[in-house]
C-alpha cells in the first residue's frame, strides 16, 4: 500500500513536471477561479460594510417646539426608546444643531452672517431615531403623532423622508440580491473553465491511459496519478492567489480606507487570513481533484 | 487455456471481422495465427483482451467467459496476458524504462523487483542504452523490442504478440523469434500473429489461418500457406 502510494506521487509529480505547459495552463485557470471566490468573500465583507453604512445613515427626526424643555424630551426619548422596532435614539439639543451646522457651513460666510443676523439659536432640539427595517419608520412615526406628548412636536420629518427612505432600502436589498446572484454565476463560470481546462488536458491523456487499461492497471492506479497532478495545479494556484491577494490588498487597502472610512481590507484580509488560505486551498486543490476524478472516469471504460 | 466457441464480431453488416470461429488454445502451446490484412488477426486479439465484445460465440480464458468479466474486475485478467501491439502502444509520456517498469507496477512488485527484472528484460532485448529515452526518440523496431519487454516482464501466462517483428530487420527477427520460443519452452503460452512466411515455416508449430474472418486452416506443425 505504502509502495503504490509511494508510485502514485511519484507518477504525479512527475507528469507535472513532464507537461509543464498544460500543467502552467491548468494552474493559470485555477487561480483565476481561486482569485473569483476570495473576491467574493472578500466583496461579500466590503458590501456589507458598504449595505450597514448606508442604513446607519437613515433616520427620522422629531423636532420639538422651541419652549420644551429638556427634561420632557429625556422622557420623550426613553418612551420612543421602549419602541421595539426602534434601534437607537439619539437626543440633539438646539445648542448641539447649531454647533453641528456652523461647524458644517464654517466656509460659507453668507450662510454663517445670516445666522449671525438672526440674533439667536433658531435651532429645534430633535431627537433622531433609527429603526431596524424601512418598514418600520411608519409604525414609529404613528407613535410620535398619537401619544401624548404629540403637543410638544413641532414636526416629524418621516413623511418628507418617506420615499426616500423606502427607495433606499429597496436599493439596498436588491443589490444584495443581485450581488448573490451575481457572485453565484461567477462561481459557475470559474468552476466550470477550470473544469473545462482539466478535463481538455486529461482528454489529450486518453489514448495513454487506454493503454493502461490494457496493460492491467487497476481504475485507481490510472486515477491516482492524474488527482496527484490536479492537486499540485491546486496548491500552486492556491499559493499564487494567496501572494496576489496579500500584495493587492496590501497596496490597495489604505487606498480603499481612504474612499470607505473604516474599511481596510488588509486589515480584513490579516483577520481572516487563515479562513482564506483555507478557501483558497480547499476550492484549488478541491477544483483539481475533483475535476481530474471526473474527466479520467469516462475514459476508463474499456 | 484460450477458447473460442462460435465467435463473430461484425463491426458493418457487409463484412464480419470474425465469422463463426471456433478453435482453443492449450497451455504452454505455440500456436501462430496467420492471414492477410484485415483477415481478423487483430481483432482476435482485441477480443482476448476484452478490449472489445464478439457480437456472438463465447470466449473463455482459463474457464471464465471473457465478456462476463465486469469491468472492474478487467484488469485482472489482463494481468495474466502480456501484450504485443501492432502500433506498440507505448506510453509516450514515460521513458523506456517507466513504460517496461509499469507492467510490473501494475501487478505490485516490489520496487528492487521493478529494478532487478527490467534491467534484465532491456538486456534481452538490448535497450540498455536507451533507457531514459522516451518512445518519440525511438525507432520503430525499438519501440517493438519495449512493447516486447513489457510484455515479458511480468511472467504472464500468455503472451499475444500481434505482427512483432513486423518493423524489424531479419537480425533482430531472428532474435526476437527466438526469445519467444525459450519464454514458450519455460511454459509459457504463445499466440503469435505475424505475415512473415519465413517465421512461420522455419517455426515448425500449430498453425491457424484465417481468411475474410473464418478459419480456413488449423494444422498443427504447419505452414504458411496462404
Amino acid at each position: 500500500m505504502i509502495t503504490l502510494i509511494k508510485r502514485t506521487f511519484k507518477s504525479g509529480w512527475k507528469n507535472c513536471s513532464r507537461e509543464k505547459g498544460l500543467v502552467f495552463a491548468n494552474i493559470f485557470i485555477l487561480v483565476l477561479a481561486i482569485s473569483t471566490l476570495t473576491s467574493l468573500f472578500l466583496l461579500k465583507d466590503v458590501s456589507q460594510f458598504l449595505i450597514s453604512s448606508i442604513r446607519e445613515k437613515i433616520d427620522i427626526s422629531v423636532y420639538f417646539k422651541l419652549d420644551t424643555t429638556e427634561e420632557d424630551i429625556i422622557r420623550i426619548k426613553e418612551e420612543v426608546a421602549k419602541i421595539p422596532e426602534v434601534k437607537e435614539v439619539q437626543y440633539v439639543s438646539q445648542e448641539e444643531a447649531l454647533a453641528s451646522f456652523s461647524n458644517k457651513h464654517k466656509d460659507d460666510p453668507i450662510l454663517m452672517q445670516s445666522l449671525d443676523e438672526i440674533g439667536n439659536n433658531p435651532f429645534y432640539a430633535s431627537l433622531s431615531i433609527r429603526a431596524f427595517e424601512a418598514s418600520q419608520y411608519q409604525a414609529v412615526a404613528d407613535f410620535l403623532n398619537n401619544s401624548s406628548f404629540t403637543g410638544l412636536v413641532e414636526k416629524v420629518d418621516y413623511y418628507q423622508r418617506k420615499p426616500v427612505i423606502e427607495k433606499i432600502f429597496s436599493f439596498v436589498s436588491n443589490m444584495n440580491t443581485i450581488g448573490i446572484v451575481f457572485s453565484l454565476l461567477l462561481v459557475i463560470i470559474a468552476v466550470s473553465i477550470a473544469f473545462n481546462t482539466i478535463r481538455l488536458a486529461i482528454y489529450s491523456s486518453r489514448e495513454e491511459i487506454k493503454i493502461q487499461r490494457l496493460v492491467g492497471a487497476s481504475n485507481w492506479f490510472i486515477r491516482g496519478p492524474f488527482l496527484v497532478q490536479g492537486a499540485i495545479c491546486g496548491f500552486f494556484a492556491s499559493l499564487i492567489c494567496l501572494v496576489l491577494f496579500t500584495l493587492l490588498t496590501w497596496i490597495f487597502g489604505p487606498k480603499m480606507e481612504f474612499l470607505f472610512p473604516g474599511l481596510n481590507l488588509f486589515t480584513f484580509f490579516i483577520a481572516n487570513f487563515w479562513l482564506i488560505v483555507l478557501i483558497q486551498m480547499a476550492s484549488g486543490v478541491g477544483l483539481g481533484v475533483v475535476s481530474s476524478l471526473i474527466a479520467v472516469r469516462r475514459h476508463l471504460k474499456i | 487455456m484460450i477458447k473460442f466457441q462460435n465467435v463473430s464480431k461484425i463491426y458493418s453488416p457487409k463484412a464480419a471481422a470474425l465469422d463463426g470461429v471456433s478453435f482453443e488454445v492449450k497451455e504452454k502451446e505455440f500456436v501462430s495465427i496467420v492471414g492477410k490484412s484485415g483477415s481478423g488477426k487483430t481483432t482476435l486479439f482485441k477480443l482476448i483482451l476484452a478490449e472489445e465484445k464478439p457480437t456472438s460465440g463465447r470466449i473463455f480464458f482459463d474457464s471464465q467467459e471473457v465478456q462476463k468479466i465486469k469491468t472492474k474486475e478487467l484488469p485482472e485478467l489482463r494481468r495474466k496476458i502480456g501484450a504485443v501491439f501492432q502500433d506498440y502502444k507505448l506510453l509516450h509520456s514515460k521513458t523506456v524504462y517507466e513504460n517496461i517498469a509499469y507492467a510490473m507496477e501494475v501487478i505490485g512488485a516490489s520496487d528492487q523487483e521493478v529494478k532487478r527484472d527490467v534491467a534484465e528484460a532491456l538486456e534481452i532485448v538490448g535497450l540498455t542504452n536507451r533507457t531514459n529515452n522516451f518512445p518519440v526518440e525511438l525507432s520503430g523496431g525499438e519501440k517493438q523490442r519495449v512493447a516486447i519487454a513489457r510484455a515479458l516482464i511480468h511472467r504472464p501466462e500468455v503472451i499475444l504478440a500481434d505482427e512483432p517483428t513486423g518493423n524489424l530487420d531479419p537480425y533482430n527477427t531472428l532474435d526476437i523469434m527466438r526469445l519467444l520460443l525459450k519464454i514458450n519452452e519455460a511454459g509459457t503460452t504463445v499466440v503469435l500473429a505475424t505475415h512473415n512466411r519465413d517465421i512461420i515455416n522455419s517455426l515448425d508449430k500449430r498453425v491457424i489461418t484465417l481468411q475474410d474472418g473464418k478459419i480456413i486452416r488449423d494444422e498443427e506443425n504447419g505452414r504458411f500457406i496462404l
